[in-house]
C-alpha cells in the first residue's frame, strides 16, 4: 500500500462517510427489494420513525445516548493505540455501581443520587477495564483478548449478582428491586411533552458533557498528548520519557468509566432497576460508532445519532411493514457497519486520485500514477 | 390516458391498503420475548398457538419481535393505540412494562404468560413447571438403572431452577438414594441456543454415571437429546413434545402448553364476557403441564411406570404430595 496522499479534510470527514453510507443504503434497498417490499417506502418509514414525531425522536436520542458513551470509550482507548472491545462488559458491571447507589439513595433526591451513581458506575466500569489494562501493561496480555474475555466474566458475575444478591424474593424475573421515584434520573418528557412516552432522559446531558470532556482531554491536555504519542508510536513515547504502562492503565480506566455511563442511562433513567443484559450490545455498536466517527467527538455524535435512528427506525419498520422481520433490520444495520467501518477505505484511493486530478500541482503525479497502473 | 389509469390504480391500491390496515387494527396482537419467534421453544410455542388460533377461527393476528428491553412499553402502546385487542405477551420480562401501560388503556385486554401483573384488565397465566418436572423426575428415577439422573438447564435463572427443583424432588420421591447432577449451559441469553456446550455437559454427566438427562435448555436441549442418543442413554425433552426428535432415546417430554394458553387467550380475552382478569395457574389438573406419551416413547415407558406416575399425578392434584416450589423461597431443599 502506497503512502496516503492528502485529500481535503472536508472530503475525509464528510464526503467519504456520505458515499459509504449511500452505498450501504443502496445495498440495503436491494435486500428490501429481495423480500418483496418497496425500499423507498422502507427508507421513508425509517426516517419518519426516527425523526418524524416526538416519541420516535426521543427513542432515537435514547439509543444515541448509549452509543455516545460506548463510542467515546472505544475512541479514547483507540487514541492510545488500544482496542477496547470490552465496552459491553464494562457497561454491564457498571450497572452494579449505579444500582447500589440508586437503591441506597432513592428516598432522597436524584440530584444527590445521580452524581454519586455516576461516580460509582464510572468506578466499577473503570475498574473492569483497568484489569485488562494492567494485564496489558505489566504482563503483555493483549487487551483485545482480555477485554472480550472480560465480557463473559461480566455476564457470569451479573447473573450471579442479580439472581442471588439483588433479586427481591418476591419477583420471579431476574431483576433487582425498583428504584423509587425520587432517585430516578428525570425524563426529558417531564420538561418537554414533545417527547411523548419515550425514555430519553437527562443522561443525554451527561453524554454531551462527555463528548466535550473527551475533546479537551485528548486534544487540549498534556495527558491527551501523551496518550496520542503512545498511540502513534509506543517506542517514541517511551523515548520521550512517558511511562507507557502507566498511560495504558489510566487510559483503559477512563475508557471503562465512559462505557460505564451507559448504566446511568439504562438503570437509573430507563429501566429503573437492574435487569439482565441491559446493555443489549451497545458496547459493540460503540466500536462501529467510533470507527465511523473517526474517533472524534463530533463524528461520534453524528454516528451515534445515525445508529440510534437505525435502531428506532428499524423498530418502526417492523410495525409498519410486517414483512420486514427483526433479522432484516439487523442485516441493514450490519450493512451500514460493513460499509462505513470495515470497508471504510474502499473509495479512498479513487477519491484521492480524483482530487489530485483537480488540484493543478498534483496533476502530473496523478497522471503518472494512472499511467503506471495501465502499463503494469 | 395511460397516466390516469396508473393514478387510478395507485389510488385504488391506497384505498385498498387503507381498508386492509383498517381491518387489521382490530386484530389481536401477540408479542414475543427477546428470544425471538422461532426459538424452537417457548416463543415458538406461543407463535404456534397463534397459528392454531388463526387456522381455527380464520382470524388474523399481529405479532412483533423485540430487539431490546426498551421496546417493550413502546410496542404495547403502539398496539394498544392501534386498537389491537387482546394483546398477548409471552415471557416473564414483561412485568414492568405491562404495569406501566395497562392502566393507560383500560379498555384493552392484556394477557401475560409466565408472570403476574395486578391490574383489572390483565390476565396473568402461570404454569406449574415444578409439578410437571416432578412427574418427569419420577419417570427418570424409575427408568434409571445407575441411580444417577442429570439435569442440563439453559441460562442460569430462577425459572430454570424451578424446573430442576421439581425434577430432583420427583427423582428422589421414587428413589430416595438417587444421585443428581445439575448443570447449566451458561449465564447469558446465548445459553438458550448452545447445543454444543449442552451436549458436552451431557457427555460429562453420562461419564459420571447418569443414564437419564433432562434438558430444560430451549434450543440447547437438542444437543442433550443428541448426546444421550449417541451414548445409548435416555433424555427428557422440554416445553413442546420433543419425543419425535430422537425416537427410542427421548424418554418423555415435560410439556408446557404455552400454545394452548395463547390460543385460548386470543379467543377468550377478545370478548369482555369471557375475559378472565386475575391470575390463572395452569397445572397438572388443567393439563397445562405434564409428561408426554406417544408412539415414539411407548416402548420406553412400561405400564407399571405409567400407573405409578399417574398415581403420583393424582396425589399432587389432590394435595397429598407437596411439591416444593423454588419461587417461594429461592431454594431447593432435597
Amino acid at each position: 500500500m502506497s503512502a496516503r496522499r492528502p485529500i481535503p479534510r472536508w472530503a475525509d470527514i464528510a464526503l467519504l462517510p456520505a458515499i459509504n453510507l449511500i452505498l450501504a443504503f443502496l445495498v440495503s434497498g436491494l435486500v428490501v427489494l429481495l423480500v418483496g417490499e418497496n425500499p423507498f417506502h422502507a427508507i421513508q418509514v425509517i426516517i419518519y420513525g426516527a425523526f418524524g414525531y416526538g416519541d420516535g425522536f426521543g427513542y432515537t436520542l435514547y439509543y444515541a445516548t448509549n452509543f455516545i458513551f460506548t463510542g467515546l470509550a472505544v475512541a479514547v482507548a483507540a487514541h492510545a493505540g488500544l482496542f477496547n472491545i470490552g465496552g459491553d462488559g464494562q457497561a454491564y458491571v457498571a450497572g452494579l455501581g449505579a444500582i447500589v447507589v440508586a437503591l441506597a439513595l432513592d428516598q432522597t433526591h436524584w440530584l444527590l443520587a445521580m452524581p454519586l451513581a455516576i461516580i460509582a458506575a464510572g468506578a466499577v466500569g473503570g475498574f473492569w477495564a483497568f484489569i485488562p489494562g494492567y494485564l496489558q501493561a505489566k504482563r503483555g496480555s493483549h487487551v483485545v483478548i482480555t477485554t472480550i474475555m472480560f465480557n463473559f466474566i461480566a455476564a457470569a458475575l451479573m447473573v450471579y449478582m442479580v439472581n442471588r444478591v439483588l433479586k427481591p424474593a418476591t419477583t420471579m424475573a431476574p431483576e433487582s428491586a425498583t428504584i423509587a421515584v425520587p432517585g430516578r434520573v428525570p425524563q426529558l418528557r417531564q420538561f418537554f411533552s414533545f417527547f411523548g412516552y419515550s425514555p430519553v432522559n437527562l443522561s443525554i446531558v451527561i453524554a454531551i458533557a462527555a463528548l466535550i470532556g473527551v475533546y479537551f482531554l485528548v486534544w487540549r491536555t498534556k495527558f491527551g498528548y501523551a496518550m496520542r504519542v503512545l498511540g502513534a508510536n509506543p517506542t517514541a513515547s517511551r523515548y520521550a520519557g512517558i511511562s507507557n504502562s502507566k498511560m495504558i492503565m489510566i487510559t483503559m480506566t477512563i475508557s471503562g468509566a465512559l462505557a460505564g455511563m451507559v448504566a446511568i442511562n439504562e438503570v437509573m433513567g430507563v429501566q429503573n432497576r437492574l435487569v439482565l443484559d441491559f446493555v443489549a450490545g451497545a458496547g459493540f455498536v460503540g466500536i462501529a460508532v467510533a470507527l465511523m466517527g473517526r474517533n472524534h467527538p463530533i463524528g461520534i455524535l453524528l454516528a451515534s445519532l445515525l445508529f440510534g435512528a437505525l435502531y428506532q427506525g428499524g423498530q418502526e419498520l417492523q410495525f409498519v411493514i410486517p414483512g420486514i422481520t427483526r433479522e432484516m433490520i439487523v442485516v441493514i444495520q450490519a450493512l451500514v457497519i460493513l460499509f462505513t467501518g470495515a470497508m471504510e477505505g474502499l473509495f479512498r484511493p479513487t477519491l484521492e486520485r480524483a482530487f489530485m486530478l483537480y488540484t493543478p500541482e498534483h496533476k502530473t503525479e496523478a497522471v503518472a500514477v494512472s499511467t503506471a497502473k495501465t502499463e503494469s | 390516458m395511460k397516466f390516469s389509469t396508473f393514478t387510478k390504480a395507485i389510488a385504488g391500491g391506497i384505498a385498498l391498503s387503507a381498508v386492509l390496515t383498517g381491518a387489521a387494527f382490530a386484530d389481536p396482537a401477540l408479542i414475543y420475548d427477546l428470544g425471538g419467534k422461532f426459538d424452537k421453544s417457548f416463543n415458538e410455542a406461543a407463535y404456534n398457538g397463534g397459528v392454531a388460533w388463526k387456522e381455527e377461527t380464520g382470524g388474523n393476528f399481529l405479532d412483533l419481535e423485540l430487539q431490546n428491553d426498551a421496546q417493550r412499553e413502546q410496542a404495547l402502546r403502539r398496539f394498544a393505540g392501534q386498537g389491537a385487542n387482546p394483546i398477548v405477551m409471552a415471557g416473564f420480562s414483561w412485568t414492568a412494562a405491562l404495569e406501566a401501560v395497562a392502566p393507560e388503556f383500560p379498555d384493552t385486554n392484556f394477557v401475560v404468560i409466565d408472570t403476574v401483573v395486578e391490574a383489572p384488565n390483565v390476565q396473568s397465566i402461570l404454569f406449574d413447571e415444578h409439578t410437571g418436572s416432578f412427574l418427569v423426575g419420577a419417570l427418570a428415577g424409575l427408568k434409571s438403572e445407575t441411580g444417577t439422573v442429570a439435569f442440563v438447564g439453559g441460562m442460569d435463572v430462577p425459572l430454570i431452577h424451578r424446573f430442576y427443583c421439581g425434577y430432583a424432588q420427583g427423582a428422589k420421591h421414587v428413589n430416595p438414594d438417587a444421585t443428581l447432577i445439575e448443570n447449566y449451559t451458561g449465564t447469558t441469553p446465548a445459553a438458550w441456543n448452545d447445543p454444543v456446550t449442552a451436549g458436552e455437559l451431557t457427555k460429562a454427566a453420562i461419564d459420571a454415571g447418569a443414564d437419564v438427562i433432562f434438558a430444560a435448555a430451549g434450543g440447547s436441549g437438542l444437543g442433550v437429546l443428541q448426546a444421550a442418543k449417541d451414548a445409548g442413554k435416555y433424555s427428557i425433552g422440554v416445553d413442546s413434545n420433543q419425543n419425535y426428535l430422537q425416537p427410542g432415546s427421548v424418554l418423555t417430554s415435560m410439556i408446557k402448553r404455552v400454545d394452548l394458553a395463547v390460543k385460548n387467550a386470543l379467543t377468550e380475552a377478545a370478548d369482555d364476557a369471557t375475559f378472565k382478569p386475575g391470575t390463572t395457574v395452569l397445572g397438572l389438573a388443567e393439563d397445562g403441564v405434564g409428561y408426554s406419551l406417544d408412539e415414539h416413547n411407548q416402548e420406553l415407558i412400561t405400564p407399571e411406570m405409567q400407573t405409578q406416575v399417574e398415581e403420583i399425578k393424582n396425589q399432587i392434584i389432590a394435595g397429598d404430595i407437596e411439591v416444593h416450589d423454588y419461587f417461594t423461597d429461592s431454594s431447593c431443599p432435597l
